[in-house]
């Protein structure tokens, strides 16, 4: 199938090296401590964090740092056909898992010893790229529930069809069975702290493919940093200073 | 950059299912026009400031009118996005022209992205349909290009559809029917191109003269494709390719697998306008008729007759006949034990364009006149295909090339427009080339620019050497054996002009008086070339062997190679024949050729089978390029031992390259011949026991035994090893498991793509890119499997015309063998020449008139009162002479002496 034509337009027309439309709110769930949506265009993700807290089970509390608990979850409204998303089955535990291991990698966890911290994300809708958004909208949520980190964490995935790397892979490109590259980063670092691929690439190509998933995760990392900023900004006018 | 989003909502499948895709509209697709003030980027600008007219043209238009489009005169056309996927998913061949048009930089033809375009992207409205919608998408598009570029240029759209038309003129667009706007352009000859709409369309007044008898429905019309569907399932109809006899086109095989047997159609009426190699789907007819249907096909045969030609090289090139002649009937009742049927529905069309020549015919009164005239194909099995011209005298005497549009029910023939002419018929060049679709052009300038610049000696002789062999004696007492061949790969890198020629050439094509080249001179007769006594660049498959022929070890490796003597065939079998010569060379010559023998008996108790062809070679004189002589292609002991280290280093790179790349290695399979074609050869082998009880020793015998066999065999092809799973690859007529090509590159491009492999395999340079896309993969491996054949097709050509040159000033005499039972004479073969053909024992025109007696258990044929009989394999004596019995059309004509 063709993804790319001789144009250079994908079937979205979006051209190779474009991402979908970012969009992201925070403070969507009052009740938790910090929360927030992040759209990849179709794909739409809502965290919510908890914590730092008392440890709900005493046996799993860490006496030098904090514990870091993650839950993924699919909504059953998230794909066009409506089935029973089950909870724990082994695709939603592999990625509660990978955004549990990324996101401690810049949680400061040892500033919390005894206490836990519970991230919840659920897919609300999903058009390919779960994983990252999930990653993006648990970065901003721990942003907002004021967690100290060391950097921000984002996350962004890139693919090889029709022989072009392309960014951002939506469904159906997603589908069409090509490599996909989840990458994510500590943007002020420079650090890589995910990397996650599926089928083969030789690997002249996937470091081309990586280096431009790099360049999305920055450019998600603005948008980041804006939407935070701009938050804040609000916070501050609320408050009246 | 990114504007607006909006949504799609698209049904699939059985159930409905509702799905939201996005869709960016942009502001950076651009005009492409070079004048243009307001667009940015003029890279893929195309449209030129003349332009006074710029076009816009309809899906159908694309559609049916693509050789006009192909035709220069057609300049400054916008292309856009919702009309490319259309022609895409309706038809594919349309649209690869049409990209190619769109690549050609002599051409102005411009995509115009209008589906992504923030101005021209349209919403499907509530119940409008896809085409509507479509067809809006085009007017609103071409509405924004009139406003876009002002009034300076006019915006023209180009629709047939009469809806699309008025609405478009409504809306303030100018919009032209095709007719009308070729009328306008003033040429005449481009009005040919143009593709007539059926009679039974729009313009129904115009169509010749209305005699009744003309308006007569000649052909049962085809059921509506819903009634196939449903008598498929039911079992009524069978669905399958149609396959004409390419000896007699009124007859006709359909290949069923829901009645597991080929279903016989006789007579055009049956066959209901069917082309070869369309899918059909046929109806059986009642038992009680299947014989008397049979009269059919000979009834028609008015003008039809047999040709002389070539010994097919294998089963795809052999006429797809079984017909009862050669088939022994068990059935106590054999007349009725063929299925016949009638051609009920076409479920899929096969219609391309067709090489050949107008019907001569008297030029009509007024000069320059619109002219109905009939042109015959190359193709017997083609049915006369009427086209209109207006310069039937340019055409008459030219091969040219016709497409068929349609074919109603009330005409007799298809009717078809015509594309373009290749030059004079009897032209040497024009016959066998241009309808192969072989690529002869000389190499263009950056193609050329790609060789290494070296300076280029090029000694009297030569050619290309692409292969070399050494032998050593090792100390163990085994032997190392070595095949080296030139590194192609080494200048031709991927990606470059002059790979992408040789991909598209994919081989060099032999003709009897020159060669096409897949790569240019320089290359493959210098610098790849592994002539004696210099240093050359190689790359080598190292065997270690013992004295019995067993690999112990297989080295790969790239080498400088520096070949000691460059041996024709002939020479290196004297120097092994001669035992006073007791030099190195002729040492290792007889090594090798002993191991050689040995591996060739291990192949053949594997089961390999030793076929043969029927290679002719020719003397040409070098100033006329006429044929001096003519003989069979002498096939030597030497010829079969580089034969077979050859064989073996295939083999072995093949299971180099598979064990490194299983999913992506170019392999060549050869497929267990099916059970039809086992049966022809089963009913030569019958034959061949009872006979050779009968000749004793005879020498051609066992050759034509061979050649018989080699023509019940498909054809071997070149395929990606992740398309099929292995027991698929193997390769039959070898007895190979695995088997690839590896030793030619400098003349077949599959190599050049096997060597690639194996230099990635041994880690000397990186896979391409292109082996990570299977598709791409795939469609490479169909191109070479294509270009192969047209080039075995073009040398069968190029052979055929010269026997007929030659024997237009010689009617020899000489022996033949029959091959076959007809009717009416037999099919005889004859060896010296390599030829094959009808020898009729009536006259024409009195069909059989029962005198003779065709026995079909014994193959044998016998005047009625039992004074002469002949038999299958039967030596016969036969005068080849050439006639013309139709100007412009010779032929070489077989009598019995």
């Amino acid at each position: 199938m063709e993804f790319v034509n001789p144009e250079g337009l994908r079937l979205d027309g979006r051209r190779p090296l474009e991402m979908r439309q970012l969009r992201a709110q925070i403070g969507a769930v009052a009740k938790a401590d910090g929360s927030a949506v992040f759209e990849m265009g179709n794909t739409k993700v809502i965290a919510a964090v908890y914590g730092p807290r008392e440890v709900q089970n005493r046996s799993q509390q860490i006496n030098d740092q904090a514990l870091v608990r993650c839950e993924y979850s699919m909504a059953n409204f998230s794909t066009g056909d409506r089935r029973r998303k089950p909870k724990g089955d082994r695709r939603s535990t592999e990625i509660s898992l990978v955004i549990r291991q990324t996101m401690e990698a810049c949680i400061l966890t040892h500033l919390m010893p005894r206490s836990q911290i519970d991230i919840y994300v659920q897919v609300l809708q999903a058009d390919g790229g779960t994983r990252s958004a999930c990653i993006n909208a648990a970065t901003l949520a721990l942003a907002d529930a004021g967690i100290p980190m060391r950097d921000l964490v984002t996350s962004c995935s890139a693919g090889f069809l029709n022989s072009t790397p392309l960014l951002d892979l939506n469904y159906v490109e997603d589908s069409a069975g090509g490599p996909d590259v989840t990458v994510g980063i500590l943007p002020k670092l420079d650090k890589v702290t995910l990397l996650q691929m599926d089928a083969k690439l030789p690997i002249d190509t996937f470091e081309n493919v990586m280096q431009l998933a790099v360049e999305g995760c920055k450019a998600i990392a603005n948008y980041i940093r804006e939407v935070l900023l701009e938050n804040t900004k609000q916070l501050e006018y609320r408050r009246g200073l | 950059m990114l504007h607006s989003k909006t949504f799609n909502k698209k049904t699939r499948g059985g159930r409905i299912q509702k799905l939201v895709r996005e869709v960016y509209l942009r502001d950076d697709i651009y005009c492409g026009a070079l004048f243009c003030k307001s667009c940015e980027d003029k890279s893929k600008a195309r449209l030129t400031a003349t332009a006074s007219t710029i076009l816009v043209l309809d899906t159908n238009v694309v559609l049916n009118q693509i050789d006009l489009l192909e035709n220069p005169a057609i300049e400054d056309v916008v292309l856009l996005s919702v009309v490319l996927q259309e022609v895409k998913n309706k038809n594919s061949s349309v649209y690869g022209r049409l990209r190619n048009l769109i690549d050609s930089p002599a051409r102005r033809f411009v995509v115009f992205s209008n589906e992504f375009h923030r101005h021209t992207y349209v919403q499907t409205m509530a119940g409008e349909s896809p085409n509507d919608r479509n067809d809006r998408a085009i007017r609103v598009a071409a509405r924004w290009y009139q406003s876009h570029l002002g009034e300076s240029v006019k915006v023209l759209l180009i629709t047939n559809d009469r809806e699309n038309n008025r609405k478009a003129t409504e809306e303030g667009v100018s919009a032209e029917t095709i007719e009308s706007y070729v009328k306008s352009l003033g040429q005449p000859a481009l009005l040919d191109l143009l593709v007539q709409p059926a009679s039974e369309d729009v313009i129904m007044e115009e169509v010749e003269d209305m005699r009744p008898s003309k308006r007569k429905v000649v052909y049962p019309e085809h059921k509506p494709m819903s009634e196939i569907t449903s008598g498929l399932t039911k079992g009524i109809y069978h669905q399958g390719k149609l396959r004409v006899n390419r000896y007699n086109p009124f007859e006709a095989y359909v290949g069923s697998e829901s009645i597991g047997d080929e279903i016989i159609i006789y007579g055009r009426g049956n066959m209901n306008r069917a082309f070869d190699g369309d899918v059909v789907a046929v109806k059986l007819l009642p038992q009680d008729q299947w014989n008397e249907e049979k009269s059919l096909s000979i009834v028609d045969e008015e003008d039809e007759e047999e040709d002389v030609h070539l010994v097919p090289g294998s089963a795809d090139d052999a006429p797809g006949d079984f017909n009862t002649s050669t088939k022994f009937d068990f059935d106590t009742n054999p007349a009725s034990s063929r299925p016949s049927g009638c051609v009920v529905g076409i479920i899929k069309r096969n219609w391309h364009s067709y090489c050949g020549s107008l019907e001569p015919m008297p030029m009509p009164a007024g000069r320059g006149g619109l002219v109905y005239a009939l042109f015959v194909s190359k193709d017997r099995r083609i049915p006369k295909i009427r086209i209109q011209t207006r310069q039937l005298e340019n055409l008459l005497d030219k091969r040219i090339i016709v497409a068929v549009d349609s074919w109603d029910r009330q005409s007799r023939h298809p009717s078809g427009h015509y594309v373009r002419s290749i030059g004079e018929i009897g032209d040497r060049d024009t016959e066998t080339e241009v309808e192969n679709d072989i690529d002869a052009r000389p190499f263009s300038a950056q193609v050329l620019a790609c060789l290494p610049p070296l300076p280029c000696v090029d000694p009297p002789g030569c050619t290309d050497i692409d292969d070399a062999l050494h032998c050593a004696m090792l100390p163990t007492g085994n032997f190392e054996v070595g095949v080296h061949i030139a590194d192609v790969t080494n200048f031709v890198h991927p990606g470059t002009p002059l790979d992408d020629e040789a991909s598209k050439r994919g081989t060099s094509v032999y003709l009897v008086e020159r060669r096409i080249d897949m790569l240019p001179k320089p290359l493959t007769e210098d610098i790849c070339s592994l002539r004696a006594d210099v240093e050359r660049l190689a790359f080598s498959v190292i065997w270690e062997m013992t004295p019995e022929a067993e690999i112990i070890s297989t080295k790969y490796t790239k080498s400088i190679i520096k070949s000691s003597a460059a041996l024709s065939y002939v020479e290196a079998q004297a120097r092994m024949d001669d035992s006073r010569l007791v030099d190195p060379l002729t040492k290792d010559l007889r090594n090798m050729n002993a191991l050689a023998k040995i591996m060739r008996q291990r192949r053949i108790q594997r089961g390999a089978l030793t076929l043969a062809s029927a290679e002719v070679k020719f003397q040409i004189d070098t100033e006329t390029h006429d044929p001096l002589d003519i003989g069979m292609y002498q096939i030597r002991e030497a010829n079969q031992m580089v034969e077979e280290f050859m064989l073996a280093a295939n083999v072995s790179v093949a299971e180099k390259i598979l064990k490194e790349f299983p999913e992506c290695s170019l392999l060549r399979r050869h497929p267990t011949p099916n059970k039809r074609d086992a049966w022809t050869f089963a009913s030569y082998c019958c034959c061949s026991d009872s006979l050779d009880r009968a000749v004793g020793d005879d020498p051609y015998f066992n050759k034509l035994i061979r050649i018989m066999a080699t023509r019940c065999m498909t054809q071997a092809v070149y395929f990606c090893s992740g398309e099929l799973s292995p027991p698929e690859f193997l390769h039959y007529g070898l007895a190979a498991p695995l088997y690839t090509h590896f030793t030619s590159p400098i003349r077949r491009y599959a190599d050049v793509i096997v060597h690639r492999l194996l230099a990635a395999s041994i880690g000397i340079y990186k896979l391409p890119t292109i082996f990570q896309d299977r598709p791409q993969l795939t469609s490479i491996a169909d191109n070479l499997n294509y270009r192969h054949r047209n080039a075995q097709m073009a040398s069968r050509g190029s052979v055929e015309l010269h026997t007929l040159i030659y024997f237009r000033n010689r009617p020899t005499d000489t022996e033949a063998r029959i091959v076959k039972m007809r009717s009416n004479g037999f099919i005889v073969f004859v060896p010296k020449f390599g030829i094959e053909g009808p020898v009729y024992l009536t006259m024409r025109g009195d069909k059989g008139g029962g005198e003779w007696f065709v026995d079909e258990q014994q193959q044998n044929i016998r005047k009625m009162d039992g004074s002469v009989s002949y038999s299958i394999l039967q030596a016969v004596k036969i005068h080849l002479e050439v006639s013309e019995p139709k100007p412009n059309r010779p032929k070489l004509q077989l009598t019995l002496l």
